[in-house]
């Protein structure tokens, strides 16, 4: 991964073929990334759900917890400290959403944990990599080391993508939804996950660098596999009700708050065999259980005018305190309507409440609605 | 045909200007989902944030490019916001404007000035 003459900016291992693809290139989170291609964010976003995407999100982190004693549980236990997640009980080729909480109990990043047999892989974001690396160095040092890997992350999403890999890598077809595996071809090592960031079936395909762009050019060969950016990633996962970090999350929003609850298990929980032990258990642990007064919520604008990040909820047509905002909003293409997520008051967070979002000057309707706005498919 | 900083192009039609934005605009936009229009007989200023327009990714101001008054907007428009990915120049207009006075027509770019500040 090497620096733009004359800026900072990173490049992923795929950066040749946007280029080649006629990308947009745009910088995010410090990394020069595709935002869209020359079909531009809907059709990308419409191919993605009706045959495969092919992302590059090779900017995010992926970084080896490598137990020193060499037992997988001594990584577990360890990684344990800092997320409210059930690692010890993750089994060797299987892979979990966590959460690296801080201790007022907010959200330091959310993260994807694999267990890889004798190490742990994480997937974190990019905008939090360094961050996270700082973080694992100066809790788990003492029972692991940390390392951050180099190697291109591609993702395949869509109802096409379990035949589009599986012709290129035979047996990937077996892994189900948060699966993890090692497959080999044509002399590569892909480590490959199904799992994604768009509520479709799919996969995260993890290769060398040097490997990647001959990888990617051959699943794109497919014709059922077409090039999506950032963009279309983005409107992907609004749809399927994925919060971003940085938008949705962050460090002054927890865990239930976020609707993120179901990703802390029993066990982990008030009364479970290994309950809190991560940062901010107290307050966690109370709200899993009391419940926080304000909830991330979905919103359906009733006109056409999308309700970007920012904009304030109220609870009447005029006046009145704002009951809430917009984190993410925006068009969502499968749906052909304005979506939008966002922090309201608890009690007014149920579904099918009719709540005002202000959009320039103007207090438009929208009614409250579960997460995600439409069924994932994940091939479980 | 003439054209402003802000990526408008404005056409002449008798003693009224046609406005719209560019292919350019329309391109850097991306796909458009929604077009707010200003309401006709609404008296503007030059600099006016008079229409509203969001693509998937953003959304962007339309400003009144004169002084003068609206006197009709393309209803088209709102049914169909694709259409301003489709016929930027043509069909996609968005308002008619009568000019408090037309010679300040005169101080906007020409085609090939346009085409320069683009590149």
């Amino acid at each position: 991964m090497s620096a733009l003459p004359g800026s900072d900016l990173k490049r992923t291992p795929l950066h040749a073929l946007h280029l080649h693809l006629g990308a947009r290139m745009v910088p995010f989170a410090g990394w020069e990334m595709p935002v869209q291609y020359a079909p531009g964010v809907l059709r990308e976003h419409l191919h993605t759900r009706a045959a495969a995407g092919l992302f590059d999100v090779g900017h995010m982190g992926q970084v080896i917890l490598r137990p020193r004693s060499g037992r997988i549980a001594d990584a577990a236990a360890a990684l344990e400290r800092l997320v409210p997640a059930d690692i010890l009980g993750l089994p060797e080729g299987r892979q979990r959403y966590a959460l690296f909480t801080d201790d007022s109990g907010g959200i330091l990043d959310d993260l994807m944990v694999a267990n890889r047999g004798d190490h742990l892989v994480l997937v974190v974001n990019a905008a939090r990599t360094a961050q996270d690396l700082a973080h694992l160095e100066a809790h788990l040092s003492d029972l692991c080391t940390v390392e951050p890997l180099d190697r291109a992350l591609i993702a395949l999403q869509g109802p096409a993508a379990e035949a589009a890999l599986a012709a290129l890598v035979p047996g990937a077809e077996a892994l189900r939804f948060m699966d993890v595996g090692t497959f080999r071809a044509g002399g590569d090592a892909l480590w490959i996950s199904r799992s994604g960031y768009t509520g479709e079936d799919g996969f995260e395909i993890s290769i060398a660098a040097d490997r990647a762009l001959g990888f990617a050019g051959s699943l794109l060969a497919r014709p059922e596999v077409q090039p999506a950016g950032l963009g279309a990633r983005d409107s992907l996962r609004l749809e399927a009700g994925l919060p971003l970090w940085g938008s949705d999350i962050d460090t002054t929003t927890s865990p239930v708050e976020a609707g993120l609850g179901w990703a802390i298990p029993r066990v982990r929980r008030a009364g479970g065999g290994r309950a809190g032990g991560f940062p901010g258990a107290a307050r966690i642990l109370h709200e899993l259980v009391n419940g926080a007064p304000r909830r991330l919520a979905g919103l359906l604008p009733e006109g056409r005018a999308p309700m970007r990040g920012g904009t304030p909820v109220f609870a009447g047509a005029a006046g009145g305190e704002a009951v809430g905002h917009v984190t993410s909003g925006g068009f969502g293409p499968s749906l052909d309507r304005p979506v939008a997520m966002g922090y309201l008051a608890a009690a007014l967070a149920g579904p099918g409440t009719r709540l005002w979002g202000e959009v320039r000057g103007r207090r438009l309707p929208a009614t409250v609605t579960t997460l995600p706005f439409r069924p994932n498919s994940y091939k479980r | 045909m003439k054209f402003t900083e802000e990526h408008e192009w404005l056409r002449r039609e008798g003693d009224l200007v046609v406005v719209g934005i560019t292919e350019h605009a329309a391109r850097q936009l991306g796909d458009v989902v929604f077009v707010e229009l200003p309401e006709p007989d609404t008296t503007v200023a030059r600099g006016d944030e008079v229409s509203v327009i969001e693509s998937v990714k953003a959304a962007s101001d339309i400003l009144a490019p004169m002084d003068g008054e609206i006197v009709e907007v393309n209803a088209a428009l709102v049914e169909n916001p694709a259409l301003v990915n489709e016929d930027p120049m043509g069909d996609a207009w968005f308002f008619k404007m009568r000019p408090a006075s037309m010679a300040d027509l005169d101080d906007f770019m020409d085609e090939d000035d346009y085409r320069e500040f683009i590149s």
